[in-house]
C-alpha cells in the first residue's frame, strides 16, 4: 500500500511538512492567519486541552503553517520533531527552560555567540541556574567542569565570529557520561552542512532568521529534539514527574520519545508565549526549499573570498575553519565536509578605528548585525554584538579590537572581492 | 530485529478494527488510558484486559486475554517486560493478529514467541503515535511523521 522510501535532502527541503492542503487542493502552504481554531464538539475540545489527541486551540501554542515548517526543520535535521519560536533566543531559552530547574547547572563552551553568552549570564541570575563557561577545544575542561548537578552541555557547530568548529563527538561522549543531553546551536552550519545528532547531539536549535530564511526578512528560531536522549534517566524529575499544570500527567511515560517536544509546547511555549508568527514561518518554508542550492552557492563564495583575503596587506589573520591555515581546518574536514559555512572573521591590522573605517568604506557588504543573508554583511564585533562583553570576555569570545565579521551571501563574488580591495 | 518496520506498523493500524489492551489503566494520567481512548475516538473497539477492574472506558474489563470471548486483531501490551511471554502465548492462542509493545516494553523472547506464533511484532513504539503519525494530525504539532506526498487526499 505504501512505498516506503529514504527521501532526500533535497526532496525534503522542498516537501516535508507540506502535504497538498485537502480541503482547497492549495499546492503552496497556506498562510493560516488565524488566533483560534472552531473545535468539532465539546468532547474533542476536551481531548484537545488535555493533551489526548493532536489538535488545534490556540495559535499561540500551535499552527498548521508553522507546524509545515516545524516538521521539515525536523526532517532535514533528522529529528523526531521540533517547536518554532519568535527568534533564535527565544528559542533557545525555551530549550534550557524545559530541561532546568534552580540549582541545576551548565557546561558551556565560552566562544559562543554574544547574545547567547548574556542570555546565559541572564538566567544564572534570574533563574537560578549556574553555568560555567568552558574552552570549547578542550575536552579535560569539559569534563572537569561536570557537576552532579550538571543537566545540559552547550555549544555551537561553528563558533561566531572565531570560526571555532566544536568536536561534537568528543563533547558528546562527555554528555554521555554524565547522562545530561548534549544542545548544539546549529546556525551557521544549517543542516546541509552539518547535522549534529549525526555525531551525538540531543537537541538542536537554531536562529531561523539566518540561513533557513536566507532573506534577511523574518525573525524566528526553532529547538529540534534529535530522539536521542533518555530523559527517563532518573536525572530528570522536571520531565518525568507529574505536571501540575496538566493535573499530573507525566510527559515521559505518555508521549516517550516526543515527551519533551511535548513539554516545551505544551507548557513552555504556552508560558512564556514566544511564538512564532504563521507569516514568518511561511517565509522560512520559502527559504528552506532553495537551503542547499544557496548554501553551496555562500560556501563557495566565501571559499574565494577568504582565499583572496588571506596573505593580503593589511590582514593580520583570515579565521575561516575551511582555511588550511585554520586550526580548526581538521576538524571542518570531519564535520563540515561540504563546506565551512559563510561566516567568518578577519582580523584586521590597523586595530579599532582601522577596521570601523573599513567598514564605512564598503559599497555592497551592508553594515548591519545580521548573518546569513542573500546579501553580504559585515559588522565589527568590538563596538556592536559584542559590545556589552568586557575586555576580558571578548578575549574569551576570541575577538580582538580589529576583528570584523563577514557574512559572505550570493552576490557576483567579483563584486565582493573588488569592493573588499577598495576599502583595505 | 527492530519490530519496527513501517510497511508493519501501517499495515496494522490499517486493517486493524478490535484492540485489546493488555495493562490498561482506569486513571485517565496514565500513558495507557491515553491510548485507549484515542483508539477508541479513532473506531477501534477498545477491549481493556486488566484483572482489577470490572470496566474500563465504559466497556466490560477481561482478567485475561484468555477470557476475551471475541478475536481481537491487536494486542497492545502496557505491562513490565518480563510479563510479555506469557502475554505473547496467550496471544498466539487467541490468534491474535499482531503484538503490539509499548514504549519501553522490550521482550526480545515474547516477541519470538509471537514471530513463531504467526503474528506480527511491533516492538518499543507507541500505536496511538503511529496512527497519528499516518493516519492522524501528528504533523500538527511538528512532528517529523517522515510522510512526503504530492496527493491532495492524503492525511
Amino acid at each position: 500500500m505504501s512505498d516506503e522510501r529514504d527521501w532526500g535532502f533535497d526532496t525534503r527541503q522542498v516537501h516535508a511538512g507540506q502535504r497538498p492542503d485537502p480541503y482547497t487542493g492549495a499546492r503552496a502552504m497556506p498562510i493560516f492567519q488565524t488566533a483560534s481554531y472552531v473545535f468539532e464538539d465539546a468532547e474533542s475540545a476536551a481531548a484537545y486541552f488535555n493533551l489526548q489527541e493532536y489538535g488545534n486551540t490556540y495559535a499561540r501554542i500551535m499552527n498548521p503553517t508553522t507546524a509545515g515548517f516545524e516538521e521539515r526543520v525536523a526532517s532535514l535535521e533528522g529529528g523526531v520533531g521540533a517547536v518554532a519560536f519568535a527568534s533564535g533566543l527565544a528559542a533557545q531559552a525555551g530549550a534550557l527552560f524545559t530541561l532546568l530547574q534552580p540549582g541545576d547547572h551548565v557546561v558551556s563552551q565560552s566562544a559562543l555567540y554574544g547574545g547567547t553568552i548574556t542570555q546565559l549570564k541572564h538566567l544564572q541570575r534570574k533563574l537560578g541556574y549556574e553555568v560555567t563557561f568552558v574552552d570549547g577545544d578542550s575536552i579535560d575542561e569539559w569534563r572537569a567542569a561536570i557537576r552532579p548537578e550538571t543537566k545540559v552541555l552547550y555549544g555551537e557547530t561553528i563558533g561566531n565570529p572565531g570560526g571555532n568548529v566544536l568536536d561534537i563527538e568528543a563533547v558528546a561522549a562527555v554528555a554521555r557520561e554524565v547522562g545530561a543531553p548534549l544542545v548544539i546551536d546549529n546556525t551557521f552550519a544549517t543542516p546541509y552542512l552539518c547535522r549534529p545528532g549525526e555525531f551525538g547531539a540531543d537537541i538542536v536549535v537554531h536562529s531561523a532568521t539566518k540561513f533557513i530564511g536566507g532573506h534577511g526578512t523574518s525573525i524566528g528560531g526553532i529547538v529540534v529534539d534529535c530522539g536521542s536522549f533518555d530523559f527517563a534517566n532518573g536525572r530528570f524529575p522536571i520531565l518525568t514527574d507529574p505536571s501540575p499544570a496538566y493535573h499530573g500527567l507525566q510527559f515521559i511515560e505518555t508521549y516517550g520519545v516526543y515527551g519533551y517536544l511535548m513539554k516545551l509546547r505544551a507548557e513552555t511555549v504556552r508560558d512564556l508565549g514566544a511564538c512564532l508568527s504563521p507569516f514568518n514561518a511561511f517565509l522560512f518554508l520559502q527559504g528552506l526549499e532553495t537551503l542547499s542550492l544557496r548554501m553551496d552557492r555562500h560556501v563557495a563564495n566565501a571559499e574565494a573570498v577568504a582565499d583572496w583575503l588571506e596573505g593580503r596587506p593589511g590582514v593580520a589573520r583570515v579565521r575561516y575553519a575551511a582555511l588550511e591555515s585554520s586550526p580548526y581546518y581538521e576538524l571542518a574536514a570531519r564535520y563540515l565536509p561540504r563546506g565551512a559555512g559563510s561566516i567568518f572573521a578577519v582580523d584586521l591590522e590597523g586595530g579599532r578605528d582601522h577596521a570601523r573605517a573599513f567598514v564605512e568604506k564598503l559599497r555592497i557588504w551592508s553594515h548591519l548585525a545580521n548573518v546569513g543573508d542573500a546579501k553580504s554583511l559585515v559588522i565589527h564585533p568590538a563596538s556592536t554584538t559584542h559590545r556589552q562583553l568586557s575586555d576580558e570576555e571578548l578575549v574569551g569570545a576570541g575577538i580582538e579590537p580589529g576583528t570584523v565579521r563577514l557574512s559572505v551571501g550570493l552576490e557576483s563574488v567579483d563584486d565582493l572581492i573588488w569592493d573588499l580591495e577598495r576599502a583595505l | 530485529m527492530s519490530y519496527q518496520d513501517p510497511f508493519t506498523i501501517q499495515s496494522i493500524i490499517n486493517r486493524a478494527k478490535r484492540v485489546a489492551i493488555v495493562g490498561l489503566s482506569p486513571n485517565e494520567l496514565r500513558a495507557s488510558y491515553f491510548v485507549g481512548y484515542y483508539l477508541r475516538r479513532h473506531g477501534y473497539e477498545v477491549v481493556p484486559v486488566n484483572p482489577r477492574e470490572e470496566s474500563i472506558l465504559g466497556v466490560r474489563s477481561y482478567p485475561s486475554l484468555a477470557d476475551v470471548p471475541e478475536p481481537v486483531d491487536v494486542v497492545d501490551v502496557f505491562r513490565a517486560p518480563d510479563a510479555v511471554p506469557e502475554i505473547a502465548r496467550e496471544a498466539v492462542a487467541a490468534g491474535a493478529g499482531a503484538l503490539w509493545l509499548q514504549y519501553g516494553v522490550i521482550s526480545a523472547e515474547g516477541a519470538q514467541i509471537a514471530v513463531d506464533g504467526g503474528l506480527d511484532v511491533v516492538m518499543d513504539r507507541c500505536m496511538k503515535v503511529e496512527h497519528a503519525r499516518y493516519l492522524g494530525r501528528m504533523h500538527w504539532l511538528g512532528f517529523n511523521t517522515g510522510e512526503i506526498t504530492s496527493s491532495r487526499s492524503h492525511g
